[in-house]
């Protein structure tokens, strides 16, 4: 049945979520970019939402909730209407842990499942973005050799969410004539972790690379075991999460203009009555629920399982292109006060940018 | 609950509309080529359609509602042809304007007969506080005496009668305006043309005069001119009719659209290109890449268009959203089928395929109903909380 309607639940959620950006989250958001870092009792916050463990089964230590693809969606809109580093970062985990929670075999998710269950913030990365031109998750360079019945892998990558403090990274490399997803702890032979990447947007998420050398992973930890994984499922996951994410820090443009025009005169009117600036106003609250309805569309085939690869990448070409175009204009509404990181708008095209072009960053 | 999924029932009803929407396709080309003529009532193949497929069952309470059902019912005809039907339904737009704004007695007298609306002038379109048709009250005969010209009547041919907007008085802009219902026939009311337009050139539309044209007092919509109009329930009725016939509008234009971007998929599949969903810019050719973006846009549209509709379907107010889901789709068709040609190419041109008639056909979506620069002023107002004075 086709229905635009959050449940009542959904609601509650939206409301809470919407309260939480703007208290604790908004406001922190320009010193985590200044400074390139989150502090430690920030993480420990967003931590203590449970994004990450309620979607966990209680077999594992987790709250034994469903797996709702939607709920993650509207979660993440609202989180990244506060500031879309933060909302990513309280999202991180999730990558990894619903990786395996989806695709992992037994004895992956009771290895690696409670993990994400305790009181204080604990993360793990996927390596999913390598260095270098014209990049596809699902087509990497770095290769994984059968080696002594498990493997050994070699390869860089790079945009490492948190791979400076993550236990695990979960890294796709070519195997023979398809790709697969190789756990890898952060001490294991031949790994090395460097220095935080320098980024130009979503500064408060640490980023690393990874060097791998002949890095010896056993069977054991080929995600899905020797079948596999979908590894389809979880860049469709990640790109549905980034288009909310996207989503929300384009309502958060929206909505710093709409003050903004309405106060700043200009040939002695507000520059709001002017129609280049109200129609722009406009289409950005058109490009807004349209983006809306399209990552909803993308999220929901997810939560049902369906095949989602058309409708992720629609929400992804769309809300990529749409995203950037709202937080460019946001700078033009402002003309030269969206230049000057006094105002957020300069920080929020960085982000817009950043994010419409990684991969694997979040998860619904 | 937030959902995309087709039920079987809501599969079976659009799959009904698809085999007739096909069969109208037929006679799409003849009809854009032969613009005097109208198109059939009702067609040839009709009966045997109708005793061929049987109607499939309304929505249930598990099924995609009603209300939600509409636009994309309404796609699947357009994608079929803008105007070729089997079966043609009898109703006009003034048929609305006088479910909304007319007595009871009015209804009873002409709520059969089939309504079009007249608002358009050759000097006014956006704003009809420029309506400058005439309605002088003629005390002695108790006559309404009607002077001036109207255009782009939508079924202008067709209709039994009209739903005319003139003014008393000038001078008192849209409060001076009020609605008259008058009879073909009528001396004095001449259909001088119809139109010659771009696209969707079988449609009927049409030119009114009204030339010292006299009609009974009581043929005033709503019965009573002393009410101002922009304060009476009449024009609001009219205007809040907008919050389902936008998105429908936007519905028949995205049915267009769907049908040239499937003419398109099929001859690249044809032509041995790969529409490839997970592969990036460098390993995807810039045809695949380009229709990939139109579907896109479509997709967006189309969702944006049947949320308009559930909302009106489950009561809740749509006001924004019917202006965002015209607005969307006015400029999306406009930039799909005009992309279809560019990525087919010159064969996107050509009279022997309906691409060219889709293309010229869906360019009136971002016009009538409301331009895409007057759903803008709509959105624009509803963000900054601004008044019709605020924000021109």
């Amino acid at each position: 049945m086709i229905s635009f309607g959050m449940t009542e639940e959904q609601e509650l959620i939206r409301d809470a979520m919407r309260e939480f950006a703007a208290d604790a989250i908004r406001p922190l958001g320009r010193e985590c970019d200044e400074t390139s870092s989150i502090p430690d009792d920030l993480l420990q916050t967003l931590w203590d939402l449970g994004l990450t463990s309620t979607q966990i089964p209680t077999e594992y230590g987790g709250g034994g909730e469903a797996r709702a693809a939607v709920t993650n969606a509207i979660v993440l809109e609202e989180l990244a209407y506060g500031d879309a580093a933060l909302a990513v970062a309280a999202l991180v985990p999730s990558q990894f842990a619903n990786a395996i929670l989806d695709h992992g075999t037994d004895d992956q998710k009771q290895r690696f499942l409670p993990m994400f269950c305790g009181p204080s913030f604990h993360t793990a990365s996927l390596a999913i973005v390598e260095p270098g031109p014209l990049g596809e998750p699902l087509r990497p360079r770095t290769v994984a050799e059968p080696k002594d019945g498990g493997f050994v892998i070699s390869g860089s990558k790079s945009c490492v969410i948190f791979g400076h403090t993550a236990s695990h990274f979960l890294v796709f490399a070519r195997n023979d004539d398809h790709v697969d997803a190789f756990i890898v702890g952060r001490d294991a032979a031949g790994l090395t972790i460097s220095e935080p990447e320098l980024n130009m947007g979503m500064k408060g998420l640490t980023t690393v690379s990874l060097e791998l050398e002949r890095v010896p992973v056993s069977s054991a930890d080929q995600l899905g075991g020797v079948d596999g994984a979908d590894l389809v499922e979880i860049v469709n996951n990640s790109r549905v999460a980034q288009t909310a994410v996207l989503l929300g820090l384009s309502r958060a443009v929206l909505d710093y203009c709409v003050p903004y025009s309405k106060d700043r005169i200009a040939f002695d009117e507000p520059i709001a009555k002017k129609q280049s600036i109200a129609f722009r106003l406009a289409e950005m609250h058109i490009e807004c629920e349209a983006m809306r309805n399209l990552v909803w569309q993308a999220a929901s085939f997810l939560e049902n399982g369906r095949d989602a690869t058309k409708q992720s990448r629609f929400a992804r070409t769309y809300v990529n292109e749409k995203a950037m175009w709202i937080a460019d204009n946001g700078i033009q509404v402002l003309g030269g006060h969206g230049f000057i990181r006094e105002h957020p708008v300069e920080m929020w095209f960085r982000h817009a940018r950043t994010l419409s072009v990684l991969e694997g960053a979040a998860a619904v | 609950m937030i959902d995309f999924t087709l039920t079987e029932n809501d599969e079976a009803a659009f799959d009904y509309e698809r085999a007739a929407a096909l069969i109208c396709r037929k006679h799409a080309r003849y009809y854009d080529e032969n613009e005097h003529e109208l198109a059939p009532e009702k067609l040839p193949e009709s009966d045997e359609f109708y005793a061929t497929h049987p109607k499939p069952p309304k929505p249930g309470p598990h099924d995609t509602s009603q209300a939600c059902r509409l636009p994309r019912t309404a796609m699947i005809r357009y994608w079929g042809d803008y105007t070729v039907r089997l079966n043609r339904d009898r109703g006009g737009l003034g048929n609305a304007a006088l479910g909304a704004a007319g007595t009871p007695e009015q209804k009873q007298k002409w709520g059969h007969l089939c309504l079009s609306m007249a608002i358009t002038e050759p000097g006014c379109g956006s704003d009809p506080s420029r309506v400058a048709t005439t309605a002088v009250l003629d005390e002695s005969t108790n006559e309404w005496v009607l002077n001036g010209e109207k255009i782009f009547v939508t079924t202008g041919l067709r209709a039994d009668a009209v739903v005319l907007w003139a003014t008393l008085d000038k001078s008192a802009g849209r409060a001076g305006i009020k609605s008259f219902l008058v009879e073909k026939g009528t001396p004095g009311f001449d259909v001088p043309h119809k139109e010659k337009k771009l696209g969707i050139r079988a449609d009927d539309t049409a030119a009114y005069v009204f030339s010292d044209c006299r009609i009974p007092r009581e043929n005033l919509l709503g019965g009573d001119e002393s009410i101002s109009k922009e304060n009476s329930g009449g024009f609001r009725g009219v205007m809040k009719t907008f919050n389902m016939t936008r998105p429908l509008t936007a519905a028949m234009g995205l049915g267009l659209a769907e049908a040239a971007l499937d003419f398109t998929r099929d001859q690249l599949v044809e032509a041995g290109v790969p529409i490839d969903y997970m592969a990036g810019l460098s390993r995807q050719s810039a045809a695949a890449e380009k229709f990939i973006r139109l579907e896109a846009l479509w997709d967006a549209s189309m969702l944006t268009t049947l949320q308009a509709c559930w909302l009106a379907g489950e009561g809740k107010p749509n006001n924004m959203e019917s202006s965002v889901s015209k607005a969307h789709a006015g400029g999306a068709v406009r930039t799909i089928t005009q992309g279809c040609i560019e990525i087919l190419g010159a064969m996107g041109i050509s009279r022997d395929h309906l691409l060219e008639k889709w293309t010229r056909d869906c360019r009136i979506t971002d016009i009538y109903e409301g331009t895409g620069e007057i759903q803008r002023l709509i959105i624009a107002r509803g963000l900054l909380d601004y008044t019709r004075n605020d924000l021109k």
